[in-house]
């Protein structure tokens, strides 16, 4: 039966998944955006594509993609707005870039994702109530080993920790819940919604931070000032060294 | 010792009886024109150079202490210092003590064997202006000596040279709690999967190397750990010594993958020089430096369902050693 409805998607939307969208696909209803998207990886009703014996998708496409019943509306939110979703290619790590979609398909697709199962609701954190200092401390035990801790983002093997200039604080009390893809995850036992609250407040001030020492040099460490002093030093010894070995003026 | 005596005695007495080197050119008309001598200048080098050969001392005199406000910056100036002065003196001895004079042609190029004489000469007239070569000399070593030694000493942080014992002591035993940052104990059933938790032995020090650990859970099915070790992963939870073989950085990253059919294992990852071990295969070494796996820590869980360890670490924690291998750890007596 499953098979007969994606044969029968395949006929219906011909410029789907990891077609770009825009492209002639005129669904606005949730199902319709998730059949042209979605549906090639994540499978129908959200079931996932585990394996790649699965028969191919539209276009050719070896689908891959995990099933979305519980991740709820918070998880769709999430990996829609940052644009993190849709993927070109499933083994490709999601990068924050301008979602393909405007508001109201999000909404649609969230809406629809939601229905799928029992997930979690899109969260509301309250930064104004949190605290920039106990966010900073609390930030520095969970976070900065791989975001860096005035969040400019770093590396972990075989990922990259984005930077969290872009992440807004709803985008960042539901990656906090989610962890998605190589990082972990951080219960409400882990963290708990306050403390969260304080986690953004001071993701909020980093963006905006101002500079006591003048130049930042981009805030990301002792790499780029040792560089600068070098280049500073440098000119000075070779100043130095010109004074030492001036000849004696006869 | 008594090697390091006769060899002490030999270097004196070649030193004393070495014979005095006549000037060799004495009978040759000069090429360089003779220079007055300068006393004066002379004491200004031997102070500059016995001043770097303090700032170098001093260097390893702040390094010796443990705790101290603002060391690193006492080091930096210490060593700046010593060469600093080095320098000075360097540039007092090129200006004042060697007798500097302008030549119009190009030297003639080595391999000649008169050319090669006129230049041996060049260089012993050269310096004709010292009077204190000797005292000089001794400066000279005494400040290069410091500075070799102040540089060579931190090397002794690499390791323990004398004392491991530390290293091996951990205050882990049979029926010690783990309990999280505030002393609360971890309880079994609320460990979840796809995150980490830190954990301390309950009622010891923290801040001891051997304390901390970092606590994961996995389905059962998920862990291939060795036979011997298949009882130490209760529900699938496993614990590891938090401080990496490499270097001994604090294991403060933790990955693992949302869909792990096309994404990396997950791993527990050193953040300083990302070294990555996979901790549902007894933290084996899948990347970076680190030379051997995270000892683990063999758990199980008492009667109210808290975690206790159940023994003591598989092998000794910490950065790795020359002797790290030769014994397993030990629990305080």
């Amino acid at each position: 039966m499953r098979r007969l409805a994606l044969i029968a998607l395949v006929l219906v939307f011909p410029a789907a998944a990891g077609a770009q969208p825009g492209s002639g696909v005129k669904a606005k209803t949730g199902k319709g955006l998730y059949a042209a998207y979605c549906l090639s990886c994540h499978g129908v009703d959200g079931s996932g594509v585990t394996s790649t014996s699965q028969p191919r998708g539209v276009l050719d496409l070896r689908g891959l993609g995990p099933p979305l019943t519980d991740v709820g509306a918070l998880g769709a939110h999430f990996y829609l707005t940052t644009g993190y979703m849709p993927l070109a290619n499933p083994h490709d790590e999601p990068r924050h870039t301008e979602s393909p979609f405007d508001k109201q398909e999000i909404a649609a697709l969230v809406a629809y994702v939601a229905s799928l199962g029992h997930g979690p609701p899109i969260p509301k954190p309250h930064p104004e109530r949190g605290d920039v200092s106990s966010g900073l401390s609390l930030f520095t035990e969970h976070c900065a080993g791989c975001h860096q801790v005035v969040a400019q983002g770093g590396y972990v093997t075989n990922a990259v920790a984005p930077p969290l200039r872009q992440a807004s604080p709803v985008q960042i009390a539901e990656a906090v819940r989610i962890g998605p893809y190589l990082m972990p995850r951080f219960p409400v036992s882990q963290i708990t919604d306050a403390q969260l609250d304080s986690i953004i407040a001071y993701v909020q001030w980093t963006k905006h931070s101002d500079n006591p020492g003048g130049w930042s040099l981009g805030r990301i460490g002792p790499v780029p000032e040792g560089l600068v002093t070098w280049l500073i030093a440098a000119v000075a010894l070779v100043g130095c060294c010109l004074v030492i070995g001036r000849r004696f003026q006869r | 010792m008594n090697l390091l005596r006769r060899w002490t005695i030999a270097a004196g007495v070649l030193f004393v009886g070495r014979k005095r080197r006549q000037p060799r050119f004495a009978d040759r008309p000069r090429i360089v024109p003779p220079g007055e001598p300068d006393p004066r200048a002379e004491w200004v080098v031997l102070a500059l150079l016995l001043g770097a050969a303090a700032a170098a001392i001093g260097f390893i005199v702040v390094y010796s202490f443990n705790h101290l406000a603002h060391q690193t910056q006492y080091l930096g100036l210490a060593l700046g210092l010593a060469f600093a002065l080095i320098a000075a003196a360097l540039v007092v001895v090129g200006k004042r003590l060697i007798v500097t004079e302008e030549v119009e042609e190009d030297y003639q190029l080595p391999g000649h064997p008169e050319a090669q004489e006129d230049l041996e000469q060049l260089v012993e007239e050269s310096g004709d202006r010292f009077t204190r070569k000797r005292l000089l000399l001794a400066g000279g070593t005494a400040a290069a000596g410091a500075l070799g030694a102040a540089l060579v000493v931190p090397a002794l942080s690499l390791g323990p040279l004398l004392d491991s014992g530390g290293l091996y002591d951990t205050p882990w035993r049979r029926g010690v709690r783990l309990v999280d940052e505030h002393g609360k104990p971890l309880l079994l059933a609320e460990i979840e999967r796809e995150t980490f938790y830190t954990a301390y032995p309950q009622g010891a020090d923290k801040e001891l190397l051997g304390s901390p650990v970092v606590v994961v859970r996995f389905a059962p099915s998920q862990l291939h750990l060795p036979a011997e070790r298949r009882d130490w992963a209760p529900g699938g939870v496993v614990a590891y010594s938090k401080i990496c073989t490499h270097a001994g950085c604090a294991i403060a990253l933790f990955r693992k993958p949302t869909f792990p059919v096309v994404e990396p294992r997950p791993a527990l990852i050193c953040p300083c020089h990302y070294s990555t071990f996979d901790p549902t295969r007894a933290a084996k070494v899948i990347f970076g430096p680190a030379g051997r796996p995270l000892p683990q820590l063999p758990l199980a869980a008492d009667s109210n369902g808290a975690l206790i360890a159940a023994g003591n670490f598989s092998g000794a924690i910490g950065p790795a050693w020359s002797g790290v291998r030769s014994k397993p750890p030990r629990n305080p007596s």
